[in-house]
């Protein structure tokens, strides 16, 4: 089985001379879940625009399988005020019609892919709306959230049926209900599309029961990279995310203005005390 | 006097909708400044056209382009900010084409037609070119309207889904220096700008889509320079200016109309 995406030492040197990353190596098998952490300007989202192909590597080398598609969902959109369009318009423009993804939380009793034989697009629409766009339809694209806007950007990277899908922190300003939903969603997307994701993620907690595996970096560099369970072992992992520092990150994150901050106890991974902290990104 | 209000009706209207489409695209994409400075190079072209006796429309689409093409390479990985670079190429361009226009013509130089226009002055010839060229931008347009929009919307997700961006943003430029070389002739090198974005900015108010946005601009253009050229020929006004000045009014008109009516549907 071949790598839908690899990248072979790739260093990324910023106009001003700083080091964005420094010899990454990582490939992405298909169906695969790949969870990127790290803290802030550890270079996660850098690694996330290479593999887009937004942003070139200054070394080393980034090589796609031959006719991949991508879906990529950046972390906002800043829609042109002066420009007059609906979220229906937006997921329609520039694609052959769409059926927005049906997605089921539970995709046992639903056959294959590619089979949907949906007569229009409407009645899609209103048996299943995993992504709860149906409300949005009509919205002009400006007056989305920053979460209903995502959801609006992953709709329509799904509508492109992408092998590799790349999701730069897609639950920031998304509350912990809606975390749950999301790292669900994640796994129902991957077993009906097949498709490999790359997850940029702040919230260690749901990348680590949600993925196959996980890539923490910290200044540009890989600091460990394997199965959640190695991972969280690791020295280096624990240095940066471990007991302890866990709750002073996010009172870190608090205190640097991220205004979203929740505290919540849940009951999601047991008896887990989860704590997430909103930081303002870079 | 008759065919003179019929040629500048005809070229007039011809041209108010290429630029209509394209001044939304430049109010999307906030090339405001951008559109500027290509208008500003215009007068580079004519001097070009006046030494090589090429076409006068074809000279100043090909300095407009060349400028555009200059511009978007300095804009990439350059220490400035891209309003102090426009500004330097925009009227640092229009003081050059001034300097070589009065080198090559000291005497029978009439900078006004350039500066603000003279639509009275256009020929038959003039006309059909400004109908062939307007027909094919407007087809290209169309052709590649949806891969635009997205690139407007978005250019890296447009990148990441597929879109050849850089073919797309080459034509695009071309089309930009082409409506700018045409619109020269209508409302002058001063006043391009406001001929791209007023219309655009009065159909905002109206549109609810793109397309609707971008014929109704096209439609507003056509209005105005029926307008202005009527209260030249009532008054003996500049054609450029009063062709500006009536999309102006039409402007301010619709944008105080539709307050009242916004608060009203946002009362309901």
């Amino acid at each position: 089985m071949s790598s839908l995406l690899s990248l072979n030492q790739v260093t990324v040197i910023a106009a001003n001379g700083s080091q964005l990353l420094a010899d990454v190596n990582l490939s992405i098998e298909p169906g695969q879940i790949v969870s990127v952490i790290g803290p802030n300007g550890a270079g996660k989202s850098t690694l996330i625009r290479v593999m887009a192909g937004l942003q070139a590597a200054s070394k080393g080398e980034v090589l796609r399988q031959t006719g991949l598609r991508l879906g990529y969902v950046p972390q906002q959109l800043v829609v042109p005020r002066n420009l007059p369009i609906s979220t229906r318009a937006f997921l329609q423009l520039n694609q052959p019609p769409i059926k927005p993804p049906s997605l089921d939380a539970n995709p046992t009793h639903k056959t294959k892919v590619g089979k949907s034989s949906a007569p229009s697009e409407e009645i899609n629409i209103d048996k299943v709306d995993p992504l709860a766009l149906k409300g949005l339809w009509s919205k002009p694209l400006q007056a989305l959230s920053g979460g209903e806007m995502r959801r609006v950007l992953l709709a329509r990277a799904l509508a492109g049926n992408p092998h590799l899908l790349l999701l730069d922190e897609p639950t920031a300003g998304v509350d912990l209900i809606g975390q749950v939903e999301f790292y669900q969603l994640l796994a129902s997307i991957r077993d009906q599309y097949h498709c490999a994701i790359v997850i940029i993620s702040h919230d260690l907690h749901f990348v680590m029961s949600a993925t196959d595996r996980v890539l923490c970096l910290d200044q540009g560099l890989v600091c460990c990279h394997g199965a959640p369970e190695e991972v969280s072992e690791h020295p280096e992992y624990q240095a940066l995310f471990g007991e302890g520092t866990e709750k002073a990150f996010a009172v870190f994150s608090h205190a640097m203005g991220g205004h979203q901050h929740a505290h919540v106890h849940s009951h999601a991974h047991g008896s887990d005390h989860i704590e997430t902290g909103e930081s303002v990104h870079g | 006097m008759d065919e003179l209000i019929i040629k500048a009706l005809l070229g007039g209207s011809l041209i108010a909708l290429f630029s209509g489409p394209m001044g939304c695209f430049v109010v999307w994409r906030q090339l405001a400044y951008f559109g500027d400075a290509l208008a500003h190079s215009a007068l580079l072209g004519v001097a070009l056209s006046l030494a090589t006796q090429l076409p006068t429309t074809l000279s100043i689409a090909f300095t407009a382009a060349a400028l555009a093409l200059i511009l978007l390479k300095l804009r990439r990985g350059q220490q400035l900010a891209d309003d102090t670079l426009l500004g330097i190429l925009s009227h640092g361009s229009l003081a050059l084409g001034l300097v070589v226009l009065a080198l090559l013509e000291p005497t029978t130089m009439n900078w006004m037609d350039y500066l603000f226009g003279d639509i009275l002055a256009i020929s038959w010839v003039d006309i059909g070119g400004a109908a062939a060229l307007a027909a094919v931008a407007l087809g290209l347009l169309a052709w590649h309207w949806q891969p635009l929009v997205l690139i407007a919307i978005d250019q890296e997700l447009a990148s990441v889904e597929g879109v050849p961006v850089a073919r797309l943003e080459l034509l695009f430029m071309l089309l930009l220096a082409l409506v700018i070389a045409l619109a020269i002739k209508i409302v002058g090198v001063l006043l391009i700008t406001a001929m791209l974005i007023i219309p655009a900015a009065t159909a905002r108010v109206f549109a609810r889509g793109p397309a609707e946005m971008a014929l109704l601009a096209a439609l507003i253009g056509v209005v105005s320079v029926w307008g202005g050229v009527a209260g030249a020929f009532q008054w003996d006004l500049p054609t450029g200016p009063a062709i500006v000045v009536t999309a102006l009014l039409l402007f301010l008109l619709t944008t105080l109309i539709n307050r009242p009516l916004a608060q009203l549907s946002a009362r309901n």
